[in-house]
Formats: structure tokens, sequence, C-alpha cells
């Protein structure tokens, strides 16, 4: 009776088998899952091995830092001239703007971060105010801070702003100016009146159905013949009309993409409570609209960021034109020169727009979840 | 007001308060503020030109044009006309357009399905492909192909070659050309009509409502009226055929078929660039796929090639192809560049070289311009056909 | 709707929203609209006849067909008057290159010099007494001529070369030359090329929207050469084509090369071929239809000119007023008073030469044998040297 068994605590358990554990079961399952897996990753293996030392190589090892001129570079064997980077680093952020008012570009910077940054990251900091800020004061500010003429401030000629500085003024105004009249555009398109909905269609279809770089030349050589006699416009500032019309149109259908995910019930809710029009669309549909639409605003902005690099066919320089106007300056003429200056412009602008549309992913996320019931 | 009710007459509403009506001058309002901004700028134009006496009109196209291009598709000379190198201009684009969206297409589809993969390895490496091309603009992608690799390339007496037939240096690529003898216009006309043949028969196997058997037989016999029955003509009616083999003579090298450093980096850069944005569009549309497609195809007994080539794709292309249709017509639209690296497109030819020798930036760009909104146009009205046609037709 | 969510991510499209919504009825009256419209906005100031637009017009036809008494009568017309307008803004406006050593060129820290900056500072100092007060557009070679028909600039003073196309279908005027120059060609000494007639079926990189690229054409076809031309917007991209071996030879503009040439990696191993393939006489240009403006300009130009020719220099100016010489009392101010006849100061060419220089001096600052440039003054002589310069008297 007393030779039966019954176990009272449970057995120790057993580790599965050395070659199911850890890294060779993560490598099994990840990398030699079959037979194809397996080949596809020694190709991998090798592509990574013939690309990366030689990067490696260039960017680091064999390269220069440190030097008075381009006489370092010109040696044999040299890898990234990072030297004429160093040495022209100012110029790149700056242009040819003069030194001793270079503040002025770092105080409007500053006041656009501190404008900005409340409304990226989520808080309970009154909104309404900061987008007042960004929308009412801030280009005035910024016109009078950069041009100067007034408040004792000496004028800067916009053919000597340059570099990061145009880059981001010719964006940043873009995305500001589209984005009310990409509203309005949505709206109209989206109206129920024919005239009004086809005049933006016609508007929108046709920004979008031609290159931005003929825009820019119709700005840069046309727009001149449009208006008045003695009446003439800055080069930058056609450019920046150019560029605005150009992007309002694609915002138009980001924001008519926000608008159609709005649920009709709403529209419907706002006029059964006597709303007029604009109050329908300024307190119900466009905050929900707008919200909704925000990771595409984002990436709209990236295509709008990368874009700005156009404005040096027609002779602005950006930071991409004026990293390449330096190729040419004979103090700094090296073999590597050219490479390293478009290894580190792809960079600076690789980093704006990665973390760009690492913030759009992160605002997807949030949406969705806010979304979630 | 009072009166009225009092009265017992019905109330007569303001017309103003009448949505038709408001509507309605609302409508023309806008009509005459767009009317009188238009007939503003015109009318500033047309002052402007004859203020300034500078000519206008399209008679210029017909107009001696006087300079070189360096890859033409149609017959060129320096004393063919303006409107002839229009023309030129236009086909440029056409062709970097047209190469470029096959290997875009090719490179996007294997990238978005890599970015997929189970491999570890593949998918990281497609990720950071993606990542990187994506977020670096275009033109400094294209400034890079042209000008940084480039300056690497040997000079055309050094040129890299693979068998001696194709060549690569700082003149482009140069590889071996076929000449057929005789009427090379015959093999063509005969695989068009196979092609027609094939297309034909698949409707006829399709209308009469066969099994689906059939369907996979009409498949396999369009490869044979396409290129086997040219083959067989070509060797029936016993052509012959020689190659070509490029050669260095004097600068550079001659004979052979070759494309120009210009055209190899636009293509290069504006494939590698958009293939990118379709790998993210295919990715979404894989992922827009449920999973228990892939799981019942696996359940089936079909192998993974299989549930990705006849269960996954053909649904998740419904996704895909609006989105790609935009990047086609980005790709497109992005092929004006060439300015900025001398290729011969329209915008560098016409826009460029043209505009200049004439000064009549009016008329050329309002060319320009139009083209382009065609395109666009014509592209997008018959993806939205395509997009009817595809269309999942639900109960 | 997972197909605008793909749309959303690759950013600007939302293209199945797009293309769903060009199903609407509108799509059509729209397209037609949408064509029509661009279609007829740039067509029209083309089509209209002169006689249409001037009737809408009557009060510009008048000043127009009374000719001068009208002008000075008529408000309108008198605030055309460039000179009144530099005046009210307080300085002088001038399209220079976007960098081209010796001729226009700013330093890193925005100050412009050459010899073309010269002109425009003469320009400011005759009419303002100072020399400083000029500002410059860079521009290219595309926007350089509506820059100054639109009135953005006031004279243009960027190596532009006098044509009779240019001066009579552009609405432009070319007031006088400042460098008598003609097109050249730069080849690599390795090449072991020793005339222009030696490049048969040779690469050739040179400037889009210049009138090189026409002379090109019409040498190798009169001398029966085949060629190939590539064609760039911007001059540094001739420059690192030329570098990176896409060409074998690089022409412009005799004074150009020799300005280029400080841009390559090594420039001693390239070489100017010594043919000089056209006449290339670059000078300012202002607007057609203000004499008086063009005849400030002018003069200003020839006053430098005149300078050298009486041996006053910016060193010396002060001293020469005391000089007995009527010619070179009248130039600087002392006797009579030529400013007054040009409505500017009387002192006018006092200032130019003791601010700006006389001609020779400015040539030597810019782009003479002791600069980097290193080219001696040829054609550019005084004609007493047996040079072209010439300036009519100043009487």
């Amino acid at each position: 009776m007393s030779d039966h068994f019954v176990r009272t605590q449970s057995s120790p358990t057993l580790l599965p088998p050395s070659s199911r554990l850890g890294v060779l079961q993560w490598m099994r399952e990840n990398l030699f899952s079959s037979w194809a897996n397996g080949l596809f990753t020694v190709a991998g293996l090798y592509l990574l091995t013939l690309a990366f030392p030689p990067i490696f190589n260039w960017a680091f090892l064999s390269a220069v830092f440190t030097g008075q001129d381009g006489s370092v570079c010109r040696a044999d064997g040299v890898g990234a001239c990072w030297a004429f980077i160093d040495a022209k680093f100012n110029q790149f952020v700056y242009g040819r703007y003069p030194a001793g008012e270079q503040w002025r570009v770092d105080v409007t910077a500053l006041l656009g971060i501190a404008g900005l940054a409340p409304l990226l990251v989520p808080n309970r900091l009154p909104k309404q105010w900061f987008v007042g800020f960004l929308l009412l004061v801030f280009p005035f500010l910024a016109f009078v801070l950069l041009y100067g003429g007034t408040a004792g401030l000496v004028v800067v000629e916009t053919s000597d702003w340059g570099g990061l500085m145009v880059t981001l003024v010719v964006a940043v105004t873009g995305i500001a100016a589209s984005l009310p009249l990409g509203v309005f555009l949505a709206l109209g398109r989206r109206s129920k009146m024919p005239v009004i909905r086809i005049l933006s269609i016609m508007f929108i279809e046709l920004w979008r159905g031609v290159p931005l770089i003929t825009v820019l030349f119709m700005a840069s050589v046309m727009l001149p013949l449009f208006l008045p006699e003695g009446m003439s416009f800055d080069k930058l500032l056609r450019a920046l009309i150019g560029v605005a019309l150009f992007s309002s149109a694609y915002m138009a259908e980001v924001v008519r993409g926000g608008l159609a995910s709005v649920p009709v019930g709403q529209y419907e809710a706002a006029k059964a409570l006597g709303l007029t029009y604009p109050q329908m669309m300024s307190r119900i549909v466009l905050p929900q609209a707008l919200t909704t639409v925000i990771p595409g605003i984002v990436n709209n902005f990236i295509g709008l960021f990368k874009d700005t690099t156009l404005v040096l066919v027609i002779g602005l320089f950006d930071l991409l034109g004026i990293v390449q106007s330096n190729f040419t300056d004979p103090a700094w003429i090296s073999p590597q020169t050219s490479t390293t200056g478009y290894v580190f412009a792809a960079f600076v602008f690789w980093i704006f727009c990665f973390s760009m549309s690492r913030y759009s992913i992160y605002m997807e996320r949030r949406l969705e979840t806010d979304t979630q019931r | 007001m009072k009166d009225n009710i009092q009265a017992g007459k019905p109330l007569a509403p303001n017309p103003l308060n009448n949505p038709k009506v408001r509507a309605f001058v609302f409508q023309l309002a806008v009509l005459t503020l767009v009317g009188v901004a238009g007939w503003a700028l015109i009318d500033n134009t047309v002052t402007n030109l004859q203020r300034l006496n500078i000519a206008s009109g399209f008679g210029f196209l017909d107009n001696t044009a006087g300079f070189g291009i360096v890859q033409t598709l149609v017959a060129y000379s320096e004393q063919s006309s303006y409107g002839r190198a229009l023309l030129v201009g236009f086909l440029n684009t056409l062709l970097v357009a047209a190469i470029g969206i096959v290997i875009a297409t090719v490179l996007g589809f294997t990238l978005g399905i890599a970015r997929l993969s189970s491999n570890w390895l593949v998918a990281k490496l497609a990720t950071v492909y993606i990542e990187t091309v994506r977020n670096v603009p275009l033109l400094l992608q294209l400034f890079f192909w042209y000008f940084a690799v480039l300056r690497t390339l040997p000079l055309p007496r050094e040129s890299h070659s693979l068998f001696d037939m194709f060549f690569v240096n700082n003149r482009g690529v140069f590889m071996p050309a076929v000449h057929v003898e005789g009427s090379s216009l015959l093999l063509v006309g005969v695989a068009l009509f196979g092609t027609v043949v094939a297309i034909g028969l698949r409707y006829f196997i399709k209308s009469q409502d066969l099994p689906s058997g059939r369907l996979v037989l009409a498949g396999r016999l369009a490869p044979v009226l396409i290129f086997l029955l040219p083959l067989l003509v070509f060797f029936v009616a016993g052509m012959e055929f020689q190659v070509e083999v490029p050669a260095l003579r004097g600068f550079g090298f001659r004979g052979g078929w070759s494309f120009i450093p210009e055209l190899v980096a636009l293509v290069l850069s504006l494939s590698i660039y958009t293939a990118a944005f379709i790998a993210e569009n295919v990715r979404s549309g894989i992922l827009s796929v449920s999973k228990g497609q892939s799981e019942a195809a696996r359940a089936l007994g079909l192998p993974p090639g299989r549930v990705l080539r006849l269960v996954v794709i053909p649904q998740a292309l419904r996704v895909v192809i609006p989105p790609l249709t935009s990047q086609y017509l980005n790709l497109t639209k992005n092929s004006s560049l060439a300015v900025a690296i001398a290729y011969p497109d329209l915008v560098s030819v016409f826009s460029g070289t043209v505009l200049n020798q004439t000064g009549q930036a009016v008329e050329v760009i309002a060319i320009t311009m139009t083209i382009y909104l065609s395109m666009s146009l014509l592209i997008s009205l018959f993806m939205n056909w395509y997009n009817r046609h595809m269309a999942l037709v639900e109960r | 709707m997972s197909g605008s969510a793909a749309g959303g991510k690759i950013g600007l499209l939302t293209a199945l929203e797009g293309i769903n919504l060009m199903n609407s009825r509108f799509l059509p009256i729209s397209l037609a609209l949408l064509v029509g419209l661009v279609v007829g906005f740039f067509l029209y100031p083309i089509f209209v006849t002169p006689a249409d637009v001037t009737g809408d017009q009557p009060t510009e036809a008048i000043t127009s067909i009374e000719g001068e008494p009208a002008v000075s009568v008529l408000p309108v017309v008198q605030n055309r008057s460039t000179l009144d307008h530099v005046r009210e803004k307080g300085f002088v406006r001038c399209g220079v290159s976007q960098g081209l050593p010796g001729f226009s060129n700013p330093n890193d820290s925005g100050n412009w010099s050459g010899i073309d900056v010269d002109v425009c500072r003469a320009v400011a100092a005759a009419i303002f007494g100072d020399a400083r007060k000029a500002k410059f557009t860079p521009l290219s070679a595309k926007e350089r001529f509506t820059a100054l028909q639109s009135g953005e600039i006031d004279v243009l003073t960027r190596n532009t070369t006098w044509s009779l196309t240019r001066d009579t279908a552009l609405g432009l005027d070319f007031v006088g030359i400042n460098y008598y120059d003609g097109q050249g060609f730069m080849v690599r000494k390795e090449l072991g090329i020793k005339s222009v007639m030696e490049l048969d079926g040779a690469v050739i990189c040179t400037n889009t929207g210049t009138t090189t690229e026409l002379n090109v054409a019409d040498f190798f076809r009169s001398n029966g050469l085949t060629y190939s031309i590539v064609a760039f917007e911007k001059s540094d991209e001739v420059v690192a084509a030329y570098d990176a071996g896409r060409c074998d030879a690089f022409t412009t503009d005799m004074s150009g090369l020799y300005s280029e040439r400080l841009k390559l990696a090594n420039m001693n191993d390239h070489m100017v071929l010594p043919e000089v393939i056209s006449k290339e006489p670059l000078g300012p240009v202002v607007r057609q239809g203000d004499d008086q403006w063009a005849d400030i300009v002018r003069w200003s130009l020839f006053a430098m000119i005149e300078a050298e020719e009486l041996g006053v220099t910016s060193d010396n100016a002060d001293d020469m007023r005391g000089s007995t010489n009527p010619a070179i009392r009248r130039l600087l101010g002392v006797e009579g008073a030529f400013g007054q006849n040009l409505g500017i100061p009387n002192t006018w060419a006092y200032a130019i030469v003791t601010q700006v220089g006389n001609y020779g001096q400015s040539f030597e600052r810019g782009v003479g044998v002791n600069t980097p440039l290193g080219i001696p003054r040829g054609l550019n002589q005084l004609w007493k040297d047996g040079g072209l310069q010439y300036s009519p008297p100043i009487r």
C-alpha cells in the first residue's frame, strides 16, 4: 500500500537543450530559420564587411580633423576632410550674415523654439497663448530681428543670408503660410458651392501637378512681370511665395484627409445646435480634423524641409548651396572636400528629418491610443 | 414685422437669410474677386511686356535653336528649331521617368518585403536603407552621385571594363549594341502582334468562364507569343545580327550603346530615393492584409514564396497602388532636378537654355507647366480608371 | 481607411482620397476649366494685339504717342525716372554674378570686389558722391535680364555680352564695354592638345544661357568637327564637372577661364588654348527708355577711361584739380557744368576717380597681372596704347 508515490513538490524544471538557449536560439530563429534565410544572412554579413570598414576608415581613421587650410587634405590616402567643415562651420550656419549681428539669428531661433516646444510635448500649459505667439507675434519679431531696419538694428540684406538659417527660414515660412491657406483650400474643396469647389480643385491640382523647380523658376523670372511697374519683391521673398503656394496645395490635401475622418454626426450635431458655418468649423470640426492629421502635417513639413534645397537652383544659398559654393574656395580645394561637404550636409538634413519623422510616429501612436475605447 | 403678424400675413423672409441666395452671392463675390485679381495680373503682364519692348508670341518655336544637346532620342542638330529642342527635352524626361519607375518599383518591392522579413539582419539592413535615404534631400543625393562618384571614376583610357565589352568611365557606361540586319521593324511588329494575341486569348478564356487552369495556360503561352515568335521569324527569314562593341577612339568610346553619366546619376538617385518610399507603401500594404490570410494559405500547404506571391501581394496591391501612383508622379516631377546636373530634360533644355536664348519667360514657363500638368492629370485619370477596375467588388 | 494611413505615412499625398474625389461629377468640368484657365492665362498676354491694350489705357497711350514733352508733364511718367527712384532709395542696386573672381566676387564677409563691381560703384559715386552707396544682387545667367526688366535692379554689371538680340528683343540697352573679351577653351595639359582644331569628338562643358553655347555650335559646325556639349546652370558646377573629368574641354569667355581656373584642384595641370573663337564685348546694361539713366551709366564708365587717358588716378586726383590741362579740369569738375547736363553733381567724375579709381587702376586691382588671375591688358589697353578702350571727349 505504501509503495505508491505522490509527489508533493514540483520537480525542478530542466533547462532546454543548449542549442535552444540564448544567443544560439535567437540566431536559429532570426538568422538561420531556413536554408534560404541562412543564405540571406551570409550575403548580408558579406555586404556589411564589404561596406563598413572602408566607410569607418574614411570617416574616422584616416580623416583629417584639424588644419589651417586644404593642404592637409591634399595628401594621398587621406579620408574625410573634417577640417573643412570646422573652418567653414560659421558660414554653413549663418551664410554671409555679418559676424557682429549673428546673435540676432540665435535669438530668433531661441524665440521660435521657446514658442514651439510647449506645443510639441503634452502638457497643461495654455496652448492658445503659444499658438497666438507663434502665428501673430513671432513672424513680426523674426522679421525685425533678421532683417533689421527698425529698433536700432542694422539692415542685413537677404542676399547676405545663407546656410542653415535660410533653410529654416524657407521651411518655417512655407509651413506657417501653407497651414492657414491649406485649411481654407481644403474647406473650399469640400464645399457644396460649385464655384468655390472648382476654384479650390483647380488651384490645388495646378500646384500639385507641376514640379517645384518650375514653380521656383516662375517665381524668380515671371513674378516680377506680373507686378505693376516699379514694384518688385526681394529675391528670397519671391522664392518664399513660390514655396508657400506650392506647399499649401499639398497641405490642403492633408487637411482634407482630416476633414474626411470627422464623423458626419459631428457636423449634424453642430448644425442641430444652431452653430453657423464658421462656428461649426472652428469649434467642432477643425480641432478634431487637425489633431488627427498632425502626423501628416509633420510629414508634409519633412518633405518641405528637404525641398528647400531646390532654392539653390535659383541662386539662393541654403545649407546645401553654401556648402557647395565653398567647394571652389581655392584655399580648401582637395579631392575629399566635396564628398566631405555632401556627407556633412546630408547628416544635418538627416538629423532634422529623422527626428521629425520619429516625432510623427510618436504622435501617431498617441493619437491611436487616444481614440481607442 | 409685428404688423405683419397681426395682419395674419405670412412672415416674408429676409432674402439674405436664404441659404441659396447667400451661397449665390458669396460665390459671385469670390468669382468676381478671382476674376479681378486674374485680370489685374494679366493686365500688368501685358503692360510690362509692352513697356519693356519684350518680344512675345510663340513664333520663336520655329526659329533655329543653334545649340547642341548631349543626348537626343530623335534626330536633332544645331539647325533644328526650338520646337524640336522642346520635343528632345520632353522625350528625355520620359526616358528618365520610364527607367526610373521600373528600377524604383523592383527595388522598392524588394525592400518593402525585406523589411518585414523574418530574418533579423535582412530586416534591419532594409530599415537602415529606408531611414537613411528617405531623410536626405533628393537634390543632395543627386549631387553626391554625380559629382562625388563621378570624380572617382577613371578617364576613358583607364576605364573599368568587363569582358572588354562593358566599360565604365567618367564619360558614362558603354555596352555592346545589337544591330539586326534587314528590317528590325518587322521583328517589333511580330512581337507586338504576339502581345495582342496573348492579351486577346486571355480575355477570350476569361469571357468563356472556363476553369482557371486554362487561364494559367494563357499565362504560359504569353512569353512564347511575345518572345519566341519573333525569334522564329528571325531564323526562318534567315536574318543576321551584328554585335557592335564600343571601342576607344579619339577622346572616348564610340559605337555600342552608351549612357551618359548625367542619365546614370539621375536614374540612380531617383530610383534609390523613390524606392525607399515605395518600400514603405509596400510594407503598409502587406501589413494591411489580415494575418489569417497568410495563415490559411500556409495551412493549405502553400510554400512561403507562393503565400506571398499568390495570396498576400494580390490583396496588398489594392492598398499599395494608389500611393504607388503618387510616387510615380513624384518621380516624374522630381526628374526636373536634372537641371542641376545638366541632364538635358524638359526643364533643363527648355526652361533653361531656350528661355535664356529667347528671353521669352512667360511663354516658355507656360509651355513647361502645361506639359507637366497634362502629364499629371493623364496619369491621375488613368489610375482613377485602373483603381475602379481593380476595386474589390463587395457583395 | 488603411489607404489613407499609408498615404499619410508617405507624406505629401493622400492619393486614395484624391482619386476618389476625382470621381465627382465636377471632374470633367473642373479639369477642362483648369487646363483652360492656365492656358488662357498664359496665352492672353501673348495674343492680344497692342491696339487692344492701349485702347484700355488711354492715358498711357497719349504719353507714349505725344513723346518727350508729355514725359515731363505727367507725374505718372516722372515717377519712372530711374535716377529719381535711385535718389529716393539712397543707393544704386546692381545685378552682379554669383561669384566670378576678378569681375564680381564676394569675400567671406560679403564685400564685393572686381571690375564689374567697380562700374557699379562708379555710378554710385557719380550720383551720391559716395561709392559705398551701391548694393549688389547676385544673379544667375537666367535671371539677369528679367531682374533688370522688372526694375529689381537699376543696372546690370554682370559680364554680359552685347549682342543684337539682347539689345533689341529684351527691352534693354547696352551702354558701353568695360571688358573686350573672346571665347576660349581650357584643356588638360596631359591631353597634349595645342589647338582647338584637335578637339574633334571632344566633350565640352559650358554654362547654359550664355552666348558661349551658341558660339561652340557655330565654330565646330563651320570647321566640320563633331562634339557633344554638357551645359550647366551654374558656373561652379561647370568647373566641378570639368575637374571631375566629365569633359575634355571647358569653354567660356577667356576672362572667365582665367577666373574659374583658380577653382580647379590643380590649376597648373590645365592650359588655355590660344584660339579665340568669338567676340565677347562685356558691358553694363540698363532698361530701354530712360535715356538720362543710360547716359549716367555710360559716362561713369567713360569717365574712368578718360581719367586713365589723362593720367588721373585716385592718388593724384586732388593735385590734378589744379592742373592747367583743360581736359583734366573739365573731367574733375573744375570747369564747365557737365554733371548738371547729366542731372548729377558736377564733381561726379572727381568722385569716381578718387573713390573707385581710373579704368587702369580698376583693371589691375581686379584682374591684372599681379592678381591671381594674371590677365594682361591686351585688347583692353587704351586706344593710344594699341587697345580698344576709347572714351568720347568729355566736353
